[in-house]
């Protein structure tokens, strides 16, 4: 009995070791096993002991490596296309993957068609406020289906879209008012925390859950601009061709395909993402390592474009939008590039360059809150200063500890770790600002 | 006896498909074949028939498909084809030329028999 437990344990260890290599497929390790098992049951019919069978059973099977270049050899697509969303069916039972075919495309109809109702029955505004509402509850419903959580955290999961939407629908926002254009633009960010709570599986206290939500997030971004790059090119082709013949679908394309389009390829990439998900660290290092060295030079040419111009009082009011827009996109650069990186390799130039992006963004930062302070102290409080004021002050804690932690690991006084511990703990504190934006903002400025 | 790896990996093809020319098998019991008719003196790296059962696969010389094995675990069995029929008929002819002057040679070349372990 013991020695049987041992064999399988041992026998699960050579799997795992032989599933590693992305050219060969479980379905090659079931084969492999399959011999693995049959010489080892002939070699202990021989007369050797179960542990000395498996090991010469093993040594037979010859060197992992070099098989694994021979079946490279052989499929070099496996290296490219590990991508499998629909196994065939001798890969494994292909019921489950089908049914969440089927679930994704629901959902994904689901989501567009309530974004065509809504657009059917509600003016511009109310439409605009309202639009995170239509489609995010099928993402959240998504996950909620995928990690099977429990009747209690669904019910949670309800809270934060149903008090969303009433908030969003009862505050007495005045018409183009500038706090209704606030609660429109954090109410998406308030209630993607609440996907992310779905996402996570209501295990929200987990670093590394929260780690993976940061993660699925960068890659969902990365897809969703593929298929909407993917989607605009196939768009521009039929209005094109249609017009070749003559005829004008644009209104067709405006009122159907683009809401359809743009809702279900939130669902659908979220599905994608899931189902690569072994294949994530493909492209997050790639273009951190890109666009890290360029932000980090666009922000420096601002700097000194800022400084050379002159007075930051008097700065337009769209440039300190602008600049509050890039330093949202530095963050999630930086948050995308942590997320990607190994925590156990030691710094190297990346680090560095990491640091100069976060130390040229805190100056940034702190530029625009010496701005915003001197036109309020100027003009006085409005929803748009107390907004871009808050969330500059949020960034500024988080660059500053990131700098202060970046610049402890690449002294080699603590690990990589204690950098993503830090943003994965102070990732609610967004959430909780967003929420704020969309639920006290407004009443406390009288809904202007 | 070594056999050099050439040797083995230009005969492991007409090996195979003459195997499964007898009927269909699967891999563990394609290698015992080997070693049975060899007597034991062919030695492949077991994992290695794999990646060769496959191409054989996407050539269309064989045909797989998944069973169950006595005691019940997936197993992938392979059955030769028409065109594998035809490239086992073609090697065949290809060996026995090549056979059939490696013995003229051996004739009319008198190796002492020692030597020929220093061949490898």
């Amino acid at each position: 009995m013991d020695t049987d437990k041992e064999l399988e344990s041992q026998i699960g260890q050579w799997r795992g070791f032989v599933e590693r290599r992305h050219a060969i497929s479980a379905a090659d390790t079931d084969e492999m096993e399959d011999h693995l098992r049959d010489q080892i049951s002939d070699l202990s019919a021989a007369g050797l002991r179960t542990d000395e069978a498996f090991l010469v059973a093993v040594k037979r099977m010859g060197n992992v490596d070099d098989i694994s270049r021979e079946f490279a050899r052989e499929h070099s697509d496996r290296l490219w296309k590990q991508l499998v969303l629909m196994p065939s069916a001798s890969d494994g039972d292909g019921t489950r993957p089908t049914r969440e075919l089927f679930v994704v495309l629901g959902l994904a109809v689901g989501a567009a068609l309530s974004v065509k109702a809504g657009v059917a029955t509600l003016g511009e505004q109310d439409l605009a406020r309202n639009v995170s509402l239509f489609v995010l509850p099928f993402l959240a419903g998504y996950f909620a289906w995928k990690r099977q959580v429990t009747a209690r955290l669904a019910a949670v999961l309800l809270v934060p879209f149903a008090l969303a939407a009433v908030l969003l629908n009862v505050f007495p926002f005045a018409s183009n008012g500038s706090t209704e254009v606030i609660a429109a633009i954090h109410a998406p960010i308030a209630l993607w925390f609440a996907v992310g709570l779905a996402y996570v599986g209501g295990q929200w206290r987990s670093d590394r859950r929260r780690m993976d939500f940061i993660r699925f997030t960068g890659e969902w971004v990365v897809y969703l601009t593929l298929l909407a790059l993917g989607g605009g090119v196939l768009i521009g082709l039929t209005i094109g061709a249609f017009d070749a013949l003559g005829l004008s679908v644009e209104w067709f394309i405006e009122d159907w395909v683009l809401p359809f389009g743009a809702a279900g390829a939130v669902i659908v990439a979220a599905w994608l993402v899931e189902a690569k998900q072994n294949v994530v660290e493909n492209i997050a290092p790639v273009l951190t390592r890109v666009f890290t060295p360029l932000t980090t030079l666009m922000l420096l040419v601002l700097l000194t474009a800022f400084v050379t111009t002159g007075s930051v009082v008097d700065v337009d009011r769209n440039l300190l939008i602008l600049m509050d827009l890039i330093l949202v996109v530095v963050l999630g650069l930086l948050l995308y590039a942590i997320s990607a990186r190994d925590p156990y390799l030691p710094p190297d130039l990346f680090d560095r360059l990491q640091l100069v992006l976060v130390v040229s963004a805190l100056a940034v930062d702190l530029l625009m809150l010496f701005a915003m302070l001197t036109r309020i102290a100027e003009f006085g409080f409005t929803p748009n200063k107390v907004a871009a004021l808050g969330m500059n002050l949020v960034l500024l804690v988080n660059l500053t500890w990131s700098a202060h932690l970046i610049l402890g690991f690449l002294r080699g006084r603590r690990g990589f770790s204690s950098t993503e511990r830090w943003q994965t703990r102070y990732l609610p504190v967004f959430g909780v600002w967003a929420a704020l934006m969309v639920g006290v903002l407004p009443p406390v400025f009288d809904f202007v | 006896m070594h056999i050099e790896k050439d040797l083995v990996a230009a005969s492991a093809t007409p090996l195979v498909l003459g195997i499964l020319a007898e009927g269909e098998s699967y891999g563990y019991a394609i290698l015992k074949r080997v070693n049975d008719l060899s007597g034991g003196r062919i030695q492949w790296t077991d994992g290695m028939l794999y990646p060769l059962l496959h191409r054989l696969e996407r050539l269309e010389y064989v045909s797989a498909s998944w069973g169950a094995s006595d005691s019940g675990r997936r197993r992938k069995h392979y059955t030769i084809t028409a065109a594998g029929r035809e490239m086992l008929a073609e090697r065949r002819a290809q060996w026995d030329v090549v056979a059939d002057a490696l013995s003229q040679v051996w004739r009319s070349v008198q190796l002492p028999p020692a030597s020929a372990e220093g061949w490898s």
